[in-house]
């Protein structure tokens, strides 16, 4: 127990220390804290893009969702490539029109873009609640491995404490360079411990991957096939598009594009990134093989698969490195993800409310305060909270691809949606998100007499349709009224 | 060859159709449940169509393509 501690303390002593380091090196202005001055060449932008592939939610949640769940953790494997190919076609249009503009933020995108500050507002607000559940499950994850690794001595709450206290002393002592540097030694650990026990542990139970599946099969019949109702075939494609769609509208994805030198590195990214997540079938194999192992783990407790069958499995050392590198998938993701926020937050909503100028140095200086109440909201729903870390993220999903169909207008040579079908489609799919997560439904429950292919569908899909027909039907009546109104205008 | 850009939308169908026409665990492919391993094949496949793609695309080849 002491050395698995031990272990995981120096390594989060050595990300701080990185952090500190690369500070020194670079003046902290609004750009260079948010967007790495925008002087980010292909390999820092590659593993920032890279870095948020590899969080909390792969490690810990993708093995448990595939422990808990089965076949299910398919979606998981599918959505980072499809969604990779989309890059390639966006983002180097987004990169473009931002260093034009010199936009720092993805607010600003959509206020620039639609000529609508209030849209810019709108907007920020929806990345910021949808960015909640993302930082909660990093600690979530944190609490998971402080708990586990020190055997269960250190309970669940003071756990998730100190790992958000971590993760919040790491950002307010360093900025996107230190993300972009303790990244590096992130990747290279993950891939280091996921391809081993991905490999180890199927062949040290069962003698191998394919041994492994069969007696999962035979054991648990219909784990490795989708359901007929549920999280059937038509769950799987609905959440994968879902997820692949909303991917790069995650305010911290989406700001990373703004790190990068030129338009190039997106593209190639794009050829390399798919092949670079196949990393995460390692760790569906630990997830799986926990399952025969180790099973009774149920609902959120599912987030311990991955460390619970190596505890079972090796000595306390080895559990010390996993750990560590849990810490470091959560710390890196966690850091991005808080200071988009406390950004956003600052500069996108409260200093648009207070209208009037604010000063770069004072924006920082906000966002700096912010990060701490940041860490301390998401730290109370990891606290309060009892789900599983990958419904954590669909949820996020479910808010921030809501801002999917606007940004697809956008970038149109003539865009079609107006400023105020832009509103219209934003509000109709987040309220539906909302009402159907508050009130427990499902178009199943509402709709009974609707086949099983439609019940099935992700209910963040079932608001983008609906966030679409208002985005047309507002934009049309918009569109229409003001032409005459422009025609005047000419006369 | 501006058309070659539309090979983009095979990753899409081809992730799809395997999961719709045989939601099954057999037969295995290497090594894997027929679902998981389809997946494996098509994250593989996408890679190596984006690389076509990336090799013949007239839009990054052209010159002035970071330009507004």
């Amino acid at each position: 127990m002491i050395i698995a501690l031990v272990l995981i303390a120096l390594t989060t002593i050595l990300a701080l220390v990185l952090g500190i380091v690369a500070r020194k090196r670079h003046q902290m202005n609004l750009e260079q804290w948010t967007v790495g001055g925008r002087r980010f060449g292909p390999g820092l932008v590659f593993l920032l893009l890279a870095g948020e592939i590899y969080t909390t939610f792969t490690f810990l949640g993708a093995s448990g969702f595939a422990y808990g769940l089965g076949a299910p953790a398919y979606y998981i494997l599918s959505y980072f490539p499809l969604a990779y190919v989309i890059s390639y076609f966006i983002l180097p249009k987004v990169w473009s029109y931002a260093r034009q503009h010199g936009l720092v933020s993805q607010p600003d995108f959509f206020a620039h873009k639609f000529d609508s500050p209030a849209l810019g507002v709108l907007v920020a607000l929806v990345g910021v609640v949808s960015l909640v559940p993302y930082l909660v499950l990093q600690f979530t994850g944190l609490g998971v491995i402080v708990q586990t690794a020190s055997y269960g001595a250190v309970p669940k709450t003071v756990s998730i404490i100190i790992g958000a206290a971590v993760v919040t002393l790491y950002v307010i002592i360093s900025g996107i360079r230190g993300s972009a540097w303790t990244a590096v030694v992130k990747d290279i650990s993950i891939i280091g411990v996921a391809a081993f026990l991905g490999l180890y542990l199927p062949i040290h139970y069962f003698g191998g991957m394919s041994k492994m599946f069969e007696a999962l099969n035979t054991a648990k019949p219909g784990f490795l096939v989708f359901a007929a109702h549920g999280q059937s075939v038509s769950w799987f494609v609905s959440t994968t598009l879902l997820t692949a769609l909303g991917f790069f509208m995650w305010p911290h994805t989406f700001g990373s594009i703004f790190t990068a030198r030129n338009a190039a590195v997106f593209r190639k990214n794009a050829v390399v990134l798919p092949l670079y997540q196949l990393l995460l079938l390692f760790v569906l194999l630990v997830g799986f093989t926990a399952t025969l192992v180790v099973p009774g783990l149920k609902g959120a407790a599912t987030n311990m698969a991955l460390l619970k069958i190596t505890v079972a499995s090796f000595p306390s050392w080895m559990v010390g490195i996993v750990g560590a590198v849990g810490v470091l998938t959560a710390l890196v993701p966690g850091s991005l993800i808080m200071m988009s926020s406390a950004t956003v937050l600052s500069r996108n909503i409260i200093a648009a409310l207070r209208g009037g100028e604010q000063s770069n140095e004072d924006t920082v200086r906000l966002a700096k305060f912010l990060v701490p109440v940041v860490a301390i909201i998401s730290c109370y729903f990891a606290i309060a909270g009892s789900s599983t870390i990958v419904a954590m993220l669909l949820m996020g999903y479910s808010f921030v691809t809501q801002l999917f169909p606007i940004f697809i207008c956008s970038l149109m040579r003539r865009n079609p949606a107006t400023k105020e079908g832009a509103f219209a489609g934003i509000l109709v799919g987040v309220a539906t998100v909302v009402y159907f997560t508050l009130a427990h439904q499902s178009i199943g429950k509402l709709m009974p007499g609707l086949p099983d292919v439609i019940k099935d569908i992700n209910v963040g899909f079932v608001a983008l349709v609906a966030n679409v027909a208002a985005m047309a039907v507002v934009s049309a009546v918009t569109a229409g009224r003001r032409l005459p109104l422009a025609k005047q205008g000419a006369d | 060859m501006q058309h070659i850009r539309w090979l983009a939308v095979v990753p899409f169908i081809g992730m799809f159709i395997g999961p719709v026409l045989h939601n099954s665990a057999t037969p295995f492919i290497l090594g894997m449940p027929f679902i998981l391993g389809w997946l494996v094949v098509w994250v593989l496949l996408t890679s190596a169509i984006m690389a076509v793609i990336y090799g013949l695309d007239p839009v990054r080849l052209a010159p002035e393509e970071d330009a507004p």
